[in-house]
């Protein structure tokens, strides 16, 4: 079958999540993404690589198992950029490739000698996209940065958490996700540009500013009524945020750290949650309306605690569900990964094979094309696994060429 | 030239497709967003300008659909089922949420016979094919369902799993529709056939857990939540800190290398602490060596106090100083932190401004520039930009029907 986006080939620096996310996506879609990494340093460029989670007891740069589910069906080569030589053979890269990809630190590409006006000598309508904290451009861009930090700049760990509570934030890089999702986005809508005009170009991403966008009613708030986000009762992320709703929280069930998330978006969901209920409590006044209940709302969540935490997740959120009203049990991984219909039944987790490490399951793609869908098959390269194979099928080196490479230290 | 100037989208306004129509938009697509004759329900969502409700008042509505076309159709009737179906004949994409019950009574298939280079994306809580499909979701459910939920909040685990702000359940599947839609779009251009996009709110929060599933996927464990960091299986140390000035900062990953030790040192001393923490001639010590390897702690005493020091070091330091300075301070020495700040703090921050990340919008009713947040990426070439303000109630009716008769016309 031909991909969605076989016809494209990707000169990929990326790594770590925020990086190797988004070309994980061109990758399953078909396209060739060439990964390069670092001889030298034996991979270090993705501390990934060597990092837990390990399938065994095997330890060391092939066995990540964090590396292997963000770089599927992509090539690996190694290239010493150090050596004139394996500068030459990057330079014979970047000819036969749409679109140089990486998330270093701002100037690292370029110190090398292979910034964006070098990158166009090589190929005038290259694609460079770079994806970095605070971007190429501006007062901090030399300041480095990893996920949570990017989420305590753009404001995403503060909108997480409790009033008089310090923040919760994100338990995981969201904004290494999210930014590899606008590093994908970024790729590809150079793609379409190109493909319309003809041109290459240069996209700076700065994951900061992507995580800022995430905000927008806030920001509103702000510009025009001057209000902040930084506020007396705020944040309270479990509340609602846009139209007054509730109850709109989660809640405690029987069991060990076991959840539920209710909301009653309207007057509907409330009546036919009383009916569900069915204790005097929710005929007082002080929950007849979304008003009252708004202003009695930590009284009301305290009612809703009472009812749920003798319940079962499950049996509160189907029972409500049943009844119309949103609700959703706080899922564990083992729950939404082996039992649950809705993400086994979507193909969710596909299982790649990787040539060290065997089969092992992996993060899917959310979605699903009728004519070009994604297949992902094939583990993360191990270092240097496809060194040979791309330096003599896409640049015409005899084995004995790469063999004497390799022997240099070039590869 | 805008990457997707003349790509034609139509989307069927929901809470779950405006981001995307608007990512789309404010590349130059040309969207047309088509509600219902009394609104679409966003018109109704806070906050308001001044706090006075009214259908083109609401800054969710301004926020979300930026750049697109705004019309009313009755898609309960024959006549707004065949403008409707009229538009799709003319279009690149279509985005819809509908439930199941509307997206059958509209039958897509058909109102797009005739156009086969349609991309047609449809967003839906669990995929369209799912026997869940028709029940209700909200942002917090989804991301409470679908894994994230799981992973945010407190050490202290009376206290329940957080949400964070900002509607990223349905942000994150708004990503993952204008991924899917350019690469159907590109794989159009070898084609020339267009395809159905199913999208999935459910799976998307699921495979945007990072450790939490593939932790699940590879070895079966669970992670446990922790304030302010990474959720795992074990206890970690704390990285978020009070500063001098009653805030919060992250302290990131500590210092690791000399050259980061380097620039610690340095930094205790221009903060004058040098003098009061003895400790730092183990931060001096640890400048002198060639390598700091980590794998020796427990081997190596000197290693384990270099890094202690370092620790406390940056701990006093966040006491000492207000957020913002020990952010400055330490980025400056090599060592990355982060200041917690509020969205409203960040926009207002010089690195933002310096970026030209406010964009102003001029607004006719009211008539005012407003301030908006600007481009997540920067093209060189493909201009991003907030072409008009979120369309009023039915405001190009006249002018989308008008160009649907000019094309009809032979």
């Amino acid at each position: 079958m031909t991909g969605a986006l076989s016809r494209y080939r990707i000169c990929d620096f990326t790594g770590q999540l925020a990086g190797a996310g988004a070309t994980k996506w061109i990758a399953a879609f078909g396209a060739d993404v060439i990964r390069i990494e670092d001889p030298v340093m034996r991979g270090r460029w993705d501390i990934l690589r060597a990092m837990p989670p390990f399938v065994d007891e095997r330890r060391g740069e092939a066995f990540g198992g964090g590396f292997n589910n963000h770089n599927t069906d992509k090539k690996g080569i190694t290239l010493n950029l150090r050596t004139e030589k394996g500068k030459e053979i990057l330079r014979e890269l970047v000819r036969v490739s749409d679109v140089v990809s990486e998330n270093f630190a701002a100037g690292v590409l370029d110190k090398w000698g292979f910034g964006y006006e070098a990158l166009k000598e090589m190929r005038p309508d290259v694609i460079y996209v770079s994806n970095c904290g605070f971007g190429h451009v501006g007062p901090y861009g030399q300041y480095k940065t990893w996920g949570p930090i990017v989420q305590a700049i753009c404001g995403l760990t503060f909108t997480s958490g409790l009033p008089d509570e310090e923040p919760a934030g994100w338990g995981y890089s969201y904004m290494d996700h999210t930014g590899a999702m606008y590093m994908a986005i970024a790729i590809l809508m150079a793609l379409m540009h190109r493909e319309r005009t003809g041109e290459g170009q240069w996209v700076d991403l700065a994951c900061t500013e992507v995580g800022l966008t995430l905000h927008g009613p806030a920001l509103l708030d702000w510009t025009i009524n001057h209000r902040p986000t930084r506020r007396p009762g705020m944040p309270n992320g479990n509340r609602s945020l846009g139209s007054e709703m509730a109850p709109h929280g989660i809640f405690r069930c029987s069991g060990d750290d076991e959840w539920v998330a209710i909301v009653c978006r309207d007057e509907g969901d409330w009546c036919a949650f009383t009916g569900l209920v069915n204790e005097p409590w929710t005929q007082e006044a002080a929950f007849a309306d979304i008003g009252a209940r708004k202003a009695n709302e930590d009284a009301l969540e305290a009612h809703v605690t009472a009812w749920t935490r003798t319940r079962g997740k499950f049996d509160v959120q189907r029972a409500l569900l049943d009844a119309g009203i949103p609700a959703a049990a706080v899922q564990k991984p083992g729950e939404r990964i082996d039992q649950d219909p809705d993400t086994e039944g979507f193909d969710l987790w596909p299982s790649v094979v990787h040539s060290k490490m065997g089969e092992i399951r992996v993060d899917g793609l959310p979605v699903h094309l009728s004519k070009t869908d994604w297949r992902i098959e094939r583990g993360g390269p191990c270092l240097g696994e496809h060194t040979e194979q791309v330096l003599t099928g896409l640049l015409g080196m005899s084995s004995g060429e790469v063999a004497a490479l390799r022997e240099e230290g070039v590869v | 030239m805008s990457a997707l100037e003349g790509i034609r989208v139509i989307e069927l306004s929901t809470d779950a497709t405006a981001f995307a129509g608007k990512l789309l938009a404010d590349m130059g697509a040309d969207v047309i967003l088509v509600e219902p004759p009394d609104g679409a329900a966003a018109r109704r969502y806070p906050p308001f300008v001044d706090d006075e409700p009214g259908p083109e008042r609401s800054l969710h509505w301004w926020h979300f659909n930026t750049s697109k076309r705004g019309i009313t159709l009755d898609l309960s009737s024959d006549s707004g089922r065949n403008l409707l179906g009229d538009l799709i004949g003319d279009a690149d994409v279509l985005i819809e949420g509908m439930a199941p019950d509307v997206r059958k009574a509209l039958d897509f298939a058909a109102l797009s016979t005739g156009n086969p280079g349609l991309v047609h994306a449809a967003i839906t809580p669990y995929g369209v094919t799912s026997p869940r499909s028709a029940e209700p979701v909200t942002d917090l459910t989804i991301l409470a369902g679908g894994g994230p939920v799981w992973s945010c909040g407190y050490d202290d685990h009376e206290l329940p799993p957080i949400r964070g702000g900002g509607f990223q359940g349905y942000n994150t599947g708004a990503h993952y529709i204008v991924m899917s839609v350019l690469t159907a779009l590109l794989s159009r251009f070898g084609s020339n056939e267009g395809q159905f996009i199913d999208v999935s709110l459910h799976a998307a929060a699921n495979v945007t857990t990072e450790m939490a599933s593939y932790h699940w996927l590879i070895q079966q464990s669970i992670v446990q939540r922790q304030t302010g960091r990474h959720a795992m299986e074990i206890e970690t140390a704390s990285t978020q800190v009070r500063s001098g000035d009653g805030r919060y900062v992250n302290t990131g990953v500590l210092p690791r290398t000399p050259r980061e030790f380097a620039g610690l040192l340095r930094w205790i001393e221009d903060a004058g602490l040098r003098d009061e923490f003895p400790e730092t001639v183990f931060i001096e010590m640890a400048t002198q060596r060639e390598h700091l390897d980590r794998s020796k702690i427990g081997e190596d005493d000197e290693i384990v106090a270099m890094f202690m020091a370092a620790r406390d070091a940056m701990a006093l330091l966040a006491d000492r100083l207000p957020a913002k300075e020990f952010f400055l301070g330490a980025q400056r020495a090599g060592i990355p932190v982060g200041v917690v700040y509020s969205p409203e703090e960040a926009f207002e921050d010089e690195h933002f401004i310096a970026r030209g990340f406010q964009h102003k919008v001029q607004h006719d009713d009211p008539d005012q520039t407003v301030r908006y947040p600007g481009a997540p990426y920067r093209f060189e070439k493909s201009a991003w930009r907030i072409s008009r303000c979120a369309p009023h109630l039915g405001e190009h009716n006249e002018e989308v029907f008008a160009e649907l008769s000019a094309s009809a016309e032979p």
